[in-house]
């Protein structure tokens, strides 16, 4: 069985990120960049599927522009057989990243594609939900423990009243949450590895997948501030406070 | 003409409070109708507490044996066979809105809007990004149909005080039966919801332990809050994952928040942005959370939540 992988070059989660002055964006000139966090704890888990024996090979796939080939040779070293890059020249909305797997999806016919459950830049929480539907198979989003049994997968997942688990059978979409498990550390060999393992590029046009219409982007804004704050000196001024306003 | 549908989230019993406020979100797109569709497997009680929400025209109820636990895979085809009478399909941007709507969308051929938390007209919305770092103003193309989730911290519940229609309708999709429930677990259920609850007590990592996390279970019950907990605190194991507040997990809009022993990582912050009062009690007085409190106790939190709790109560 295969596994597809995705990976989304983002901003990493460590920069403040900021609006530009002008208001025609976020800074991200000099910007560090990485792998979505959601995506990488969906990388290692389909790792550690592979090295089970459930699965053979485990697929990296990053939609973009050159530039995320790096982020693909940082899956490639955390253990990636091979990764396929898709080259666009935008950045590509949800639903046609969806449809982007959808295609992937008949060329390597995996058992599972696993993708973060959301981005950190967009924070749309949508891909993988959509692939689900534009390949009519099974959803498991916010997985936090996922366990396989021949055709079928055991999936808990964190929703708002705790832990719901599903049974799927597969082929199916899967979607990481944060406490699914804590990613490897890539090793100096590994990078050097990495270097040799295959990475093909696919242009998008090439995919034959229809024009997707987006949504416009019309403004930027800094989030509003919150207003200057007080410190108190003990707890009775704290309560004090509250009781002012009403709150106690 | 534009007519909105929202999907009901609700537990079997009562309609979750974050349809309300979903309800809430739609009415500033001055559609001409407001319709509200249920799916469970007994409806009446759902619906009798749907069509008491103000600004609802008609609530749609779909009863069946398979809407017990739905999941997402049997809940979109519904929904898309309904879809053609609406220009917008709605859905509150929690876990169960989360996880279906972008399923719907996709079937529609459409990207989804999620997390709308200012509408600016019918087809034009603020949503944040990066963790509510930059806020986006997006417009939704005109000839496609709007399809997206409503961030319920930033809307009010709309009253009761309605009095919408019931209808009753047939399912139109099969049971896919690829996709099966086993079962889902919570917490006791015990003290107020934490997504809805006007007061919240959160703790972080620098409790150190489940046992220490008894002191805020303890404040909060002493001011009938609700738990909440950072990121940290929840992988540290001191408490499950429901009560993480953050980009990741809940995003909350209390009367007032305490925040205890958290540092307030950006990804925390973007949970409580909405919250009325923020109080903070730290023993770094440098941590970013007094950056955003407006009520800061620079202390040991060990000494502090005992005292605070016997001063209330």
């Amino acid at each position: 069985m295969k596994i597809l992988v995705a990976i989304k070059r983002v901003v990493d989660y460590n920069v403040r990120v900021r609006v530009k002055s002008d208001g025609s964006g976020v800074e991200t000139d000099g910007v560090k960049m990485s792998i979505n966090p959601f995506d990488e704890i969906a990388l290692e888990e389909a790792l550690r599927i592979r090295e089970k024996g459930q699965a053979d090979e485990v697929i990296a796939v990053s939609i973009g522009g050159a530039e995320v080939q790096q982020q693909l040779r940082t899956a490639l070293a955390m253990g990636a057989d091979r990764a396929i890059h898709i080259d666009s020249e935008s950045a590509v909305q949800p639903l046609t990243a969806a449809r982007v797997f959808r295609a992937l999806v008949d060329k390597e016919e995996p058992g599972i594609v696993f993708l973060g459950k959301q981005a950190i830049d967009d924070d749309c929480n949508q891909t993988g939900q959509m692939l689900a539907a534009l390949w009519d198979r099974p959803q498991a989003t916010f997985a936090s423990k996922v366990e396989l049994d021949g055709s079928k997968a055991t999936v808990a997942r964190e929703v708002d009243a705790g832990l719901e688990t599903l049974e799927i059978d597969l082929p199916a979409v899967m979607t990481s949450d944060l406490r699914l498990n804590e990613p490897r550390f890539v090793k100096l060999p590994d990078i050097m590895k990495a270097k040799r393992k295959p990475l093909d590029t696919i242009a998008i046009g090439d995919l034959g997948i229809e024009d997707a219409v987006n949504l416009e982007t019309v403004a930027w804004e800094p989030p509003p501030k919150r207003g200057g704050g007080i410190k108190v000196e003990s707890v009775s001024d704290l309560v004090t406070n509250l009781k002012d306003r009403g709150l106690l | 003409m534009n007519k909105i549908l929202i999907i009901a989230e609700h537990d079997g019993q009562n309609l979750n409070p974050a349809t309300a406020k979903t309800v809430s979100g739609a009415r500033p797109m001055s559609a001409d109708a407001i319709d509200l569709v249920i799916f469970a497997d007994s409806v009446s009680e759902v619906a009798r507490q749907a069509a008491a929400l103000e600004g609802v025209d008609r609530v749609l109820t779909v009863e069946g044996d398979d809407f017990a636990h739905p999941t997402a895979a049997r809940l979109a085809p519904e929904v898309v066979a309904m879809a053609s009478d609406y220009s917008h399909v709605l859905a509150p941007s929690t876990t169960f809105g989360k996880d279906l709507l972008p399923r719907i969308a996709a079937l529609l051929g459409v990207n989804q809007v999620s997390d709308i938390m200012e509408v600016i007209d019918a087809r034009t919305f603020k949503r944040p990004i990066y963790a509510g770092n930059a806020i986006i103003t997006v417009k939704v193309p005109d000839g496609s149909k709007v399809v997206a989730t409503i961030r319920t911290a930033s809307f009010a519940a709309v009253k009761d005080g309605g009095s919408a229609s019931v209808e009753s309708l047939s399912a139109q999709a099969e049971d896919p039966g690829h996709t099966r429930f086993v079962k889902v677990e919570g917490s006791d259920g015990e003290g107020p919801d934490l997504a809805s609850a006007p007061r919240v007590v959160s703790g972080g990592r620098a409790l150190g332990s489940s046992e220490n996390f008894d002191i805020i279970f303890s404040l909060a019950k002493s001011m009938g809050a609700a738990v909440g907990a950072s990121r940290a605190a929840v992988d540290a194991g001191y408490v499950p994952n429901e009560l993480q507040v953050g980009q990741t997990g809940k995003i909350i809009a209390p009367d007032v928040y305490f925040a205890i022993g958290i540092s307030g990582a950006i990804q925390h912050l973007t949970g409580i942005k909405d919250a009325g009062t923020i109080v903070a009690i730290n023993k770094d007085a440098e941590a970013p959370i007094f950056e955003v409190a407006d009520i800061g106790l620079v202390g040991d939190l060990f000494a502090i939540v005992p005292e605070l709790e016997k001063a209330i109560s």
